[in-house]
């Protein structure tokens, strides 16, 4: 079981070699490209050299534009399209992510405290829209919305409006699909959370005195504080970039920055602009990723 | 059982799922209408299968399916591989140079918007073409790339907490018997750890076989996939075929989803009885 020395004394053991292909893996296809991203929202001049087309596109209209590509960044601030897109999908993400933690939590707290046969087929059920294409089931809302989808044609056959209303491409439209979308990942981390919890702590409270509600504001909501945070993020980080959702649902009026994105790259070929975009982004984002990653670390060294 | 809270509860549940099923549910039902306006219920003409039929003879559709299949395939069994390997250092190693940069390396993709995951990785591969030569153009193995990289990080979630589950004891006792490490990884680790490896099988591939927003990034010409091909139908409206395709990815989600975790539930009850 004694490794090679000599291969010891390199530095190279077992261990490393273990790690070594997905570290490398990840270094290169995952980080590297950031540093490339940064690079490009700089639009540093070493990218004239062109050889491939769509930067010769852009060389084309660097000429023009040359002002444009070296202040890529104070172009973000100076349009009003960056800056309020961006602080759009803050607040759409931020808002779903209140509204998941009120759908998702009592559901995860049912599913948390219910028997455990009950238990594994309302997670499967909670699991399988999540394994079910984002896409189809964003699709599926168009169908539900439209005007004459399958809501209004309730609501008129019941003679509740007379009118078909306009529901698809509305702000409450994009809600509803990101909410729909990201529920599983809010009930999941939340469930997972409060699975662990000791529900003598609440009988204990009741039997000095403690009315169920107080109970639960007093016990259960400060111990899930983990499991709401990681849901919470795995809500509100990508949903913050979303893209599908505010294309499909939210009409041409929704100012969302994944979707500017999108489109700076594919319509306009600004790829600087998209660069700077995507770093603008990540410089926001990151902070919340460190903060989940640093609530996940706080979970497992509780569960063990 | 908390009695007092649950008709609060048990209504939460029931709305939350039905919220979560009615869409899913609708897809279903009007795939079987006969009307091309979808949600307009041709009561003289339904049930039908005639958008089964439209769609099976859709050549775009089967191509972009077989472009996907490729794809997911290649990528599910390549995260499996990295992520088996990061999620046991990740659970096994407690102690080594970098273990911080590789947590945090399998964490990001995990939230990172896709829009900015797509935009970065086609700039590297640009950026690799210009200055080695490889990969020369975009097509299946960029994206094949593109869809490991967040996968993998999924699979490495799924092996870390099956490893994290199951103390060392085993592992230990077969190294103190003469056992080399790896050895013990293919002897013990691997059966026990064999059905996170699958889940995490089947969730990159599902991952790979939905995505949408780093394939539209990373593909070339000629190589759209099935969602790429979607998007730009349902850009355009509603279509029963769409509908149809909706209805066989849930029917063999379903019937995946519920074999597996049958198959895992027998599993665990045998590991439990004693032998």
């Amino acid at each position: 079981m004694k490794p090679a020395p000599r291969l010891q004394r390199l530095g190279i053991t077992g261990r490393g070699l273990v790690v070594a292909l997905p570290y490398l893996w990840l270094l290169l296809f995952f980080v590297a490209p950031f540093v490339i991203v940064l690079k490009i929202s700089f639009s540093d001049v070493d990218l004239a050299i062109p050889p491939y087309k769509p930067l010769i596109e852009w060389i084309g209209k660097n000429s023009l534009a040359i002002k444009v590509n070296l202040n890529n960044y104070a172009f973000l601030f100076t349009d009003s399209l960056y800056w309020k897109s961006l602080l759009n999908s803050i607040k759409v993400a931020f808002i779903s992510t209140l509204l998941c933690l009120a759908v998702g939590y009592p559901m995860a707290y049912g599913i948390a405290r219910a028997r455990a046969a009950t238990r594994n087929v309302l997670l499967l059920l909670v699991i399988l829209p999540f394994w079910t294409s984002l896409l189809l089931r964003v699709y599926a809302w168009i169908g539900l919305l439209k005007a004459n989808g399958v809501i209004n044609n309730i609501l008129m056959w019941l003679g509740v409006i007379h009118e078909p209303l306009t529901l698809l491409y509305t702000p409450l439209a994009m809600y509803v699909g990101i909410v729909y979308s990201y529920l599983p990942f809010m009930i999941l981390p939340l469930y997972a959370n409060l699975e662990k919890m000791d529900w003598q702590l609440l009988e204990a409270a009741e039997d000095l005195g403690c009315r169920p509600w107080q109970a639960f504001y007093k016990i259960t909501l400060p111990l899930s504080r983990n499991g709401m945070l990681a849901g919470s993020m795995l809500v509100f980080i990508p949903a913050v970039g979303e893209f599908v959702i505010p294309a499909l649902l939210g009409g041409p009026n929704a100012l969302m920055i994944g979707r500017v994105l999108w489109d700076e790259f594919f319509s306009n070929r600004a790829w600087p602009v998209a660069s700077a975009v995507a770093i603008l982004l990540l410089v926001i984002l990151v902070p919340f990723m460190m903060w989940y990653q640093s609530v996940q670390a706080r979970e497992s060294a509780g569960a063990r | 059982m908390n009695y007092r809270s649950s008709f609060f509860i048990i209504t939460c549940l029931a709305f939350g799922f039905a919220f979560l099923y009615v869409p899913i549910l609708s897809m279903v039902v009007f795939s079987f209408n006969a009307s091309k306006l979808v949600t307009v219920w041709d009561s003289a003409n339904s049930p039908t299968l005639k958008w089964y039929y439209s769609l099976l003879h859709n050549e775009e559709i089967l191509d972009a399916a077989w472009i996907s299949l490729k794809v997911a395939v290649i990528n599910a069994s390549g995260s499996v591989i990295l992520g088996t390997l990061a999620g046991f250092g990740l659970a096994r190693f407690t102690q080594f140079r970098g273990r911080f940069t590789l947590n945090a390396m399998t964490t990001a993709p995990l939230v990172m918007p896709e829009v900015i995951t797509g935009l970065s990785m086609l700039l590297l591969f640009v950026a690799l073409e210009q200055t080695i030569g490889w990969p020369a153009g975009r097509g299946i193995t960029t994206m094949t790339i593109g869809h490991m990289t967040f996968s993998m990080a999924y699979v490495t979630v799924v092996v870390q907490s099956r490893l994290a589950t199951f103390d060392s004891a085993l592992e230990e006792a077969a190294m103190d018997l003469g056992a080399r490490p790896l050895k013990v990884f293919f002897v013990i680790t691997l059966p026990i750890i064999f059905p996170a490896i699958l889940s995490g099988w089947l969730l990159a591939f599902t991952l790979s076989w939905d995505d949408l927003v780093i394939s539209s990034f990373t593909s070339g010409p000629g190589s759209s996939t099935l969602p790429m091909v979607v998007f730009s139908k349902v850009r355009l409206g509603v279509s029963p075929e769409i509908n149809v395709l909706a209805t066989i990815t849930i029917s063999v989600v379903t019937l995946m989803i519920v074999g597996v975790s049958l198959w895992m539930a027998r599993a665990a009850r045998l590991e439990k009885t004693p032998a």
